[in-house]
């Protein structure tokens, strides 16, 4: 019994790696192709080179590409994390009539596939004129990036004992006060989580990118275009860069979020 | 200095509106109703709106879906889109299952905490990017087929078939559904489980008779959010499953960015909306069902 129970936790674990090689492998191989000389990528390698990313850094059309998403990327983290924290303290806060549906306009968005969204956006932007712009694209990613913003910031409101607001306002803090001092600073670590986190989803996203950009494009409108193209080893290049981009904020955004003391002192 | 005693009942209880609660309350309905609503309910009316010489005039005309009902390529569409999406779902489910029990069951907290921290990160990375290199390593003379000639196997087509299809739904939806299926898995009552291999249960007996069921909310949550990501994707289907026949988002992309026919392609996403919400509420209520 106790030897059959081994040989199946030593199968589950084996079985484990398995579905992580899996959901790595593209990430690694991109990273390693991306130093690769040969046009198309195959085994065996070719000589190690960067001639991809010389290629990628001559290319002004990249560097235009990158301010833009570097410009949205921020935009929408900040204008999301704004959004995303009103809602956490209204929901931590406050009961009221209707509040369900409340939760469910704050939260729907990342439900409603994104080429439904893009379309939708695109047609609704150029309905009241304004089709085309780059700030058009940060006004659709922050549609869909407070909710993740709001469910960050809400988790750690939740570990803060309650009482610690009203005891502010005993002492005399106006709401105002007690908000800047008390609420703020305890939520602090879980914001910037949320905004690591939504400029790493607007840094990647692509579908209400290329639909409402214009001819604005952002990095990964210009990935998908070289996509439709031929195969060319730039991707794995850009690719690189994207993902160690993003990955940064991902990983800054969990040490905030995991690695602090749970309750307040 | 005032003393705020009576603020804190006001505050957590009644529904006393103020500047103060109005300032956090208000931006997200301010956003979603302009950015998020608008889009959508537009989207709708857009459905019934005429194409006149490449230009959309509003109007209230039910041609576009006559149009688009009536065709036969239509429904092939959408039922190939509903059939990948539904296998998606049963696959990523069938495949996350035993690496869920696992993360749950069979490694320590921190093992669990660190493999969910490694689950998140490819949900936010570039999916077209992990795309183009399962093009690369799929491809005929690609990585795998190139491993496989050093036994004397192959070259298999994997590229432009449903076997492509579904590893890039796989890379989309796999790494959520095993963290969705994780938590709920590891939050079963551990007694429920002693309790079950007392009375004599094997390992199979205590998955099915106790984990599947107490876990059952959760692991339905998980194929939703499968069937939704996979229903709305075109990267997959369109690089690595050839798009022969479309899938709706491909249609949805060829109908708006081609042909300029932005009422039919409007009609395409009202009918996806419409069968996403029917799918979820539908599986919700399974999920919740009470048991006979």
């Amino acid at each position: 019994m106790r030897n059959s129970e081994r040989i199946i936790r030593a199968i589950l674990i084996v079985y484990l790696a398995f579905i992580f090689i899996f959901i790595f492998t593209p990430i690694v191989t991109s990273i390693i192709f991306s130093f690769n000389s040969d046009r198309f990528p195959t085994l065996p390698l070719g000589s190690f080179t960067l001639k991809w990313y010389e290629t990628i850094y001559s290319d002004p059309d990249v560097w235009e590409a990158a301010r833009n998403s570097l410009i949205v990327a921020v935009s929408v983290g900040i204008l999301s994390t704004i959004i995303g924290f009103c809602t956490a303290y209204t929901d931590f806060r406050y009961q009221f009539r209707f509040k369900n549906t409340y939760l469910a306009l704050a939260l729907l968005p990342p439900t409603v596939p994104l080429i439904i969204l893009a379309l939708a956006m695109l047609a609704w932007f150029s309905k009241i004129g304004v089709s085309g712009q780059l700030w058009t694209i940060i006004l659709a990613h922050t549609v869909l990036c407070a909710p993740f913003a709001m469910a960050v910031i809400r988790l750690r409101l939740q570990q803060m004992d309650a009482d610690l607001e009203s005891a502010a306002w005993n002492l005399g803090a106006s709401e105002w006060a007690a908000m800047k001092e008390v609420v703020i600073p305890f939520a602090t670590p879980s914001i910037i989580s949320a905004l690591c986190l939504t400029m790493a989803v607007s840094f990647d996203e692509f579908a209400v990118a290329w639909f409402v950009s214009g001819l604005n494009k952002t990095i990964p409108v210009i990935i998908l275009e070289i996509l439709q193209g031929n195969i060319d080893p730039q991707i794995n290049a850009i690719g690189t860069f994207v993902f160690f981009t993003s990955m940064t904020l991902v990983i800054i955004a969990q040490l905030f979020f995991s690695f602090r003391s749970p309750k307040t002192p | 200095m005032k003393i705020n005693t009576q603020k804190k009942a006001v505050g957590r209880i009644g529904s006393k509106v103020d500047g103060y609660a109005l300032t956090w309350r208000l931006p997200v309905i301010f956003w979603q109703l302009l950015f998020f609503v608008g889009p959508l309910l537009f989207t709708i009316a857009m459905t019934f709106f005429l194409v006149k010489n490449y230009r959309m005039t509003e109007a209230f005309e039910m041609k576009n879906w006559v149009k688009m009902m009536g065709k036969g390529y239509f429904w092939d569409s959408y039922f190939l889109t509903i059939g990948l999406a539904s296998l998606a779902t049963v696959v990523a489910s069938c495949l996350a299952f035993p690496a869920a029990y696992a993360l749950a069951f069979k490694v320590s907290e921190n093992t669990r905490r660190w493999a969910i921290f490694f689950l998140i990160i490819p949900f936010f990375t570039s999916y077209l990017v992990r795309t183009f290199s399962w093009y690369v390593i799929l491809a005929e003379s690609g990585v795998v087929n190139n491993v496989l000639g050093w036994v004397g196997l192959g070259p298999y087509t994997m590229l432009n078939t449903k076997f492509g299809t579904m590893v890039g739904y796989m890379t989309l939806t796999l790494p959520l559904v095993i963290i969705l299926q994780t938590l709920p898995i590891a939050n079963v009552d551990r007694r429920l489980v002693e309790a079950a291999q007392n009375l004599g249960a094997n390992g199979f007996w205590t998955i099915v008779k106790v984990i599947i069921p107490s876990a059952r909310v959760g692991l339905i949550i998980g194929a939703v959010f499968c069937f939704i990501l996979s229903f709305g994707d075109f990267v997959s289907p369109y690089y690595l499953g050839g798009s022969k026949p479309p899938t709706l988002p491909i249609m949805i992309i060829d109908t708006t960015k081609s042909g300029q026919q932005w009422p039919r392609a409007a009609v395409v996403a009202v009918i996806m909306m419409v069968t996403l919400m029917v799918v979820a509420f539908a599986s919700i209520k399974y999920a919740y069902r009470k048991k006979s």
